[in-house]
C-alpha cells in the first residue's frame, strides 16, 4: 500500500501570491496591497487506549489579500485557489475596502527585506507519511510497557510566500515534528513530550519510556495542604509560564494599553531569567505583515529589553516591527517562539540525560537536589488568566506532583489548584535554580515552540487540592 | 458535477481502497469579522474557504484526509487518502469500531433568518461598533473594544450508508467591553457576555442585543470597580447571573457528559471525565433543580442543527433529570462501544477536520424562581455575573471562575459592588448545593470551545438562568 505523499502544484506559493497582486493592483490603482499564499499540509495520528483512534491529514493553500485605500483597510482570505476563486477574493476586497470604516491606524506597508537564514528543511520531515507516524506510536506504546497510553504524533509542512505593493517578496519553508503521550496507572499519568524540526529527532521508544517511568512513580498520590511551597517546574511546565509571558506580558498592544506588566529597561524579573524569542525554521518566516522573523531578546539577565511589536502595535508606539503579527488584531504581537536561556556550567548543556523515575532528565534532577522542602510539578494545565497586569494565573497540576525532601523525591502527590502571579514567580531573588538543558516543547499551535529548561522557584501558591 | 456528485465520488473511491465504510462532508463557509476600538475601526475580515473531507473506516481504524480542490479527479484522491491512513491505523490497531445502526437520512435543512447579516452594509456593521465604542471611551474607559462576528455555512453529506443531506446554518452575534487601568491592576465590563451573544440567527440578534444602549453602563461599572473593596475570601452563599452560569454549565457539566470523554479518548489533551458509565441513570449529579437537555431543535440556539456531522437527525434528551444523571453526547462509533442507542452530537469545524463528539445545546430547564425572589431570600451572601476567567481540570470537577463583577446581598438586597470575585469547588458537590433557580432563561452561545488535535473551535449553546448555590468558596486570589 503506498502512502501518502505531497500532491504536486502547478504553481508553486509565490507565484501565485505575484499572480494576485497583479489582479489587485489593476483592481485597486494606488491602494497598499499585501497578498499571502500559505500551503500547510498537516497530519496528526492519535491514539488512545493503546491504539490509533483519529488519524488525520489535509494539504490546505489558502492565498490572504490586505488592501489599504483611501484610509479604509479590509482583509480576506480564501481557500478557493483556482482562477475564478482568486479572481473573486480580489473582488470582494476591493468592494469592502470601498464601503469599510475609516482606519486611521493603518502602519503602512512593510518595505523590502530579505528573508532569513535557516538551515534546509528536513525532507523526511515534510515528507512524513501516515507509517512514520504509526512507527513512533508503535515504539511508545511499547516501550510503556503495559500500561494504557495516550497521545499523538505530528508532521506539518508549511511553504509560504508574501509579496506588497511597496516591492516585498519573500518567501520560506518549513517542517515540524512533535509527539506527546501520556501512560496511565490506576488514576495517575505520566507525560512525556518533544518538538523537533527533524523526524529523525523524535523517538516515540524514549519518549514512552520516560511517560511510563513517571506513570509508576505517581501511583498513590497523597494530598498536601495548599499553601505556600518551593517548586521545580519541568520543562513541559515551563513552557506553560513562557506562553503566558509572551501573550500577555511582552506583548506589544499589551504594553501600550497599560495591561502589561512589562516595561521596556526595567529590572523586573530576576537575573538570571533571560528570555529570547528565536527558532529558526519553526513556522513562518515572516509574519503576516510580512516582516521577516529575527531573533529578539525581551529579558537580558532580569531587565525587560523589548516587547514583540507588529506594524500596527509599532507605529502606535513609535518603535519598529519586531515581525510578531500573528494575524489576529485584537490579541496584538506576541513571540511565539519563547525560550528561557539555560544556566551554564552545569555539566548538562548539551544533551538531556534520561533518569530514572519522576524526573525526566539530570538537569531537572540537580534542581531538585537542592530542595530541602518543596513539590516538583511536571505541567501546569488550563491555565487562565484572573488579571493581565500581575499575570495573576489560576491553573491545576497535571500528569504527576511529588514531595521533595532533603534533594530527593519522597512522595507522590494529588493535583493542586494554583494561583498565582506569573510575574512574581519570576520577580527578583524568587529565581533559586534553571536547568542546564532546554528542551522544544510541541505546543497545539503547530507554529509555536516553547524551549524551556527546569525551573527552582522560591514560592508558588497552591490554592486547593484537586479533590476538593 | 453538482456538491452530492462530488462527495459521492469521494465516498466510492475510499470504498475502491479498501474501506467498509466513508462518508464525505463537502462545505463552503463565508466568515465575516469587525473589530472596533476606541471609537475606530481595528480590523475588517471576510474569509471564505470551501473544501472536502473524507472519513474512512477500515477494520478497526479511521483515516481522515480533506481538501479545498473539488475536481472529480481530486475528490476521488481525497477519498483513497483517507482509506490510505485508515489502513496506517492498523499499525498499532484500536479496538474493533463499529457505527451504531442508525436512520439513512435525506433531507434538507436552514436555520431560521430574517436579515442576512452579510447583507447589512459594512458600513452600518463598522459605525454600530464605532458609535459604541466611542461612547464606552467617553463615559471613562481606557479600552473600549466591539466585536461581532458572522458565519455562512453550506454543507452537503453523503455516506456509503446512502445519507444525502444539505444544510444552511448562519450564524452571528456581537459584544462590547470596557477595560479600566487601575494601579496595578485592570478591571473589565462587557455586554452582554465576556465574549457577546452568539445565535443560529440573523442581523436581529446584534440589533436587539442594543450595544449603543448599554455602552455608557458598561464603562462606568467598569470605572467603579476600580473603587470597590475586593471580594471576601471565605465560604457564602452564590447567586451567579445566567451568563456566568451558563460556563458553568459548559465546563462542568457539558464537558463532563461528552462520551469520547468518558472512554479515554480525549485523555491525553482535553482529559476524561469524573463519570462512569456504570452510573448512568443512578448517579445524583445535581439537587432535585438541576434538569439538563441536550438539544439541537430549540430555534436560534447556538448549537442548533438539522443533522449532525454523521447525518443523525437532531433530537431533543435529557442529560440530567431530577438531579439524576441520565444521557451524555454521542457519536456512532462511541454509542457503539458504550452499548447506547443514541448519538446525533458530532460536529467537525470546517471541511478539513474530522467530525467529533461536540455540545449541541446543553442547558438548563426553567426552575421556579425569579431572581428578584432568589435575592429577596439571601440573608448574606454574594451575587456574582459576566465570566472573566475559567479553569477546571482534566477530569471536569475542580473548578474556579472569575467574574467581572460582585456584589454583596445581605438581608435579600444587594449591596455595595465588589471586585475580583471568584469562586471554586467540585462540580457535582456544587450542582446538589443549587437551591433557587430562575425561570427566566436565555439560550447563551460559546463561539470558542475548543478541542481535538488539531484544534478544532465548536459552536455551542447553554440555555441558562440565574440561579442560588450555598457553601460556596469565594474570593480565591494570588
Amino acid at each position: 500500500m503506498s502512502e501518502s505523499k505531497r500532491t504536486p502544484r502547478d504553481r508553486d506559493e509565490l507565484a501565485i501570491a505575484e499572480q494576485v497582486l497583479e489582479v489587485a493592483s489593476a483592481a485597486a490603482s494606488g491602494a497598499d496591497i499585501e497578498v499571502a499564499a500559505d500551503r500547510t499540509r498537516l497530519a496528526l495520528s492519535r491514539f488512545a487506549n493503546s491504539g490509533i483512534h483519529q488519524n488525520v491529514a489535509d494539504d490546505t493553500l489558502t492565498v490572504r489579500v490586505r488592501l489599504h485605500a483611501a484610509g479604509r483597510t479590509a482583509s480576506g482570505s480564501s481557500t478557493l485557489t483556482n482562477t475564478d476563486g482568486l479572481r473573486a477574493l480580489v473582488e470582494r476586497s476591493v468592494q469592502a475596502v470601498g464601503v469599510a470604516p475609516v482606519d486611521p491606524g493603518w502602519p503602512g506597508l512593510a518595505p523590502v527585506s530579505p528573508a532569513p537564514d535557516v538551515a534546509p528543511v528536513d525532507v523526511a520531515a515534510g515528507d512524513a507519511t501516515p507509517g512514520d507516524r504509526a512507527e513512533r506510536i508503535r515504539a511508545f506504546v511499547d516501550a510503556a510497557g503495559g500500561l494504557e497510553t495516550a497521545g499523538y504524533c505530528r508532521t506539518s509542512h508549511w511553504t509560504g510566500a508574501f509579496v506588497n505593493s511597496a516591492g516585498q517578496s519573500i518567501r520560506g519553508e518549513s517542517a515540524e515534528v512533535g509527539m506527546d503521550g501520556i501512560a496511565r496507572l490506576a488514576g495517575t499519568d505520566g507525560v512525556a513530550r518533544k518538538a523537533s524540526s527533524r523526524l529523525a529527532d523524535i523517538d516515540g521508544g524514549v519518549l514512552g519510556a520516560r511517560a511510563a517511568a513517571k506513570a509508576h512513580a505517581a501511583a498513590d498520590p497523597v494530598e498536601l495542604p495548599p499553601g505556600r511551597y518551593e517548586v521545580v517546574l519541568e520543562p513541559t511546565a515551563v513552557s506553560d509560564v513562557l506562553q503566558n509571558l509572551a501573550v500577555y506580558g511582552f506583548n506589544g498592544k499589551m504594553v501600550a494599553d497599560g495591561r502589561s506588566f512589562a516595561e521596556v529597561g526595567a529590572d523586573q524579573l530576576d537575573p538570571s531569567v533571560t528570555l529570547v524569542d528565536d527558532a529558526p525554521g519553526v513556522g513562518s518566516s515572516h509574519d503576516l505583515d510580512g516582516t521577516p522573523r529575527q531573533r529578539l531578546v525581551l529579558v537580558d539577565r532580569g531587565t525587560t529589553v523589548a516587547v514583540a511589536y507588529d506594524r500596527r502595535t509599532a507605529a502606535e508606539a513609535g518603535a519598529e516591527s519586531t515581525g510578531h503579527a500573528t494575524g489576529m488584531t485584537s490579541w496584538g504581537a506576541f513571540a511565539a517562539h519563547l525560550g528561557l536561556k539555560p544556566a551554564a556550567g552545569t555539566g548538562h548543556e548539551d544533551f538531556a540525560a534520561e533518569v530514572d523515575g519522576p524526573v525526566a532528565e539530570a538537569a531537572t534532577a540537580a534542581l531538585v537536589a537542592n530542595v530541602e522542602r518543596g513539590v516538583l510539578v511536571t505541567d501546569l494545565w488550563y491555565t487562565r488568566v484572573l488579571d493581565t497586569k500581575s499575570l495573576a494565573i489560576t491553573g491545576l497540576t497535571r500528569n504527576g506532583v511529588w514531595l521533595i525532601e532533603d534533594g530527593e523525591v519522597t512522595q507522590p502527590l494529588s493535583n493542586f489548584r494554583f494561583t498565582q502571579s506569573y510575574r512574581d514567580a519570576l520577580a527578583p531573588g524568587a529565581v533559586l535554580g534553571i536547568g542546564g538543558v532546554a528542551e522544544p516543547q510541541p505546543d497545539s499551535w503547530v507554529s509555536a515552540r516553547w524551549t524551556a529548561p527546569a525551573l527552582h522557584l522560591a514560592s508558588w501558591n497552591f490554592t486547593g487540592g484537586a479533590s476538593g | 458535477m453538482s456538491e452530492f456528485e462530488t462527495a459521492e465520488a469521494a465516498v466510492q473511491a475510499a470504498l475502491d481502497a479498501g474501506a467498509s465504510y466513508a462518508d464525505a462532508r463537502m462545505m463552503h463557509r463565508r466568515y465575516e469579522s469587525m473589530t472596533a476600538r476606541n471609537g475606530e475601526i481595528e480590523d475588517l475580515s471576510q474569509d471564505e474557504d470551501l473544501g472536502i473531507g473524507v472519513r474512512a473506516l477500515v477494520g478497526s481504524g479511521w483515516g481522515f484526509y480533506a481538501a479545498p480542490d473539488l475536481s472529480d479527479a481530486a475528490a476521488r484522491n481525497v477519498g483513497e487518502q483517507a482509506a490510505q491512513i485508515a489502513h496506517a491505523s492498523a499499525r498499532v490497531a484500536a479496538r474493533q469500531t463499529e457505527l451504531m445502526p442508525g436512520e439513512v437520512a435525506s433531507g434538507s435543512w436552514s436555520s431560521d433568518c430574517q436579515s442576512d447579516p452579510l447583507g447589512i452594509s459594512l458600513a452600518d456593521k463598522g459605525n454600530l461598533l464605532a458609535g459604541a465604542t466611542g461612547t464606552m471611551r467617553e463615559h471613562g474607559a481606557d479600552i473600549a473594544e466591539g466585536l461581532y462576528q458572522i458565519w455562512d455555512t453550506r454543507k452537503w453529506f453523503v455516506s456509503s450508508e446512502g445519507h444525502r443531506i444539505d444544510q444552511h446554518i448562519r450564524e452571528c452575534g456581537a459584544g462590547i467591553s470596557s477595560t479600566v487601568i487601575g494601579d496595578g491592576e485592570t478591571q473589565r465590563r462587557s455586554y452582554p457576555a465576556a465574549r457577546g451573544q452568539y445565535g443560529t440567527r440573523g442581523w436581529e440578534l446584534v440589533d436587539e442585543l442594543d450595544l449603543p444602549g448599554n455602552a455608557a453602563r458598561v464603562a462606568e461599572e467598569a470605572r467603579a470597580l476600580l473603587a470597590a473593596p475586593q471580594c471576601p475570601a471565605g465560604e457564602t452563599t452564590l447567586i451567579l447571573g445566567a451568563e456566568q452560569l451558563a460556563l458553568q454549565i459548559h465546563e462542568s457539566v457539558g464537558h463532563a457528559i461528552e462520551l469520547d470523554r468518558i472512554l479515554g479518548w480525549e485523555a491525553a489533551f482535553a482529559g476524561t471525565s469524573w463519570l462512569d458509565l456504570a452510573q448512568l441513570g443512578s448517579l445524583q449529579f445535581g439537587s432535585e433543580l438541576m434538569n439538563i437537555t441536550i438539544d439541537p431543535t430549540i430555534p436560534g440556539a447556538l448549537g442548533s442543527f438539522g443533522f449532525d456531522d454523521e447525518g443523525t437527525m437532531a433530537a431533543r434528551r435529557d442529560a440530567v433529570r431530577d438531579g439524576r444523571w441520565v444521557g451524555v453526547l454521542a457519536g456512532r462509533d462511541s454509542a457503539s462501544v458504550a452499548g447506547l442507542e443514541y448519538a446525533g452530537s458530532v460536529r467537525a469545524d470546517g471541511w478539513s477536520r474530522l467530525p467529533m463528539v461536540r455540545m449541541t445545546n446543553v442547558g438548563l430547564e426553567p426552575g421556579p424562581h425569579t431572581l428578584d425572589e432568589i435575592i429577596a431570600a439571601t440573608d448574606d451572601g454574594i451575587f456574582m455575573e459576566t465570566n472573566r476567567s475559567w479553569s477546571i481540570d482534566d477530569r471536569r470537577l475542580n473548578f474556579q471562575f472569575g467574574c467581572e463583577v460582585g456584589y454583596e446581598v445581605k438581608h435579600g438586597k444587594l449591596g455595595q459592588l465588589l471586585r475580583n470575585p471568584t469562586y471554586t469547588g467540585i462540580g457535582p458537590q456544587f450542582w446538589r448545593s443549587m437551591d433557587m433557580l430562575s425561570s427566566d432563561i436565555v439560550a447563551w452561545g460559546t463561539p470558542n470551545c475548543g478541542k481535538g488535535q488539531p484544534g478544532q473551535i465548536g459552536h455551542t449553546g447553554h440555555p441558562s438562568a440565574p440561579a442560588r448555590f450555598t457553601d460556596v468558596r469565594v474570593g480565591v486570589r494570588a
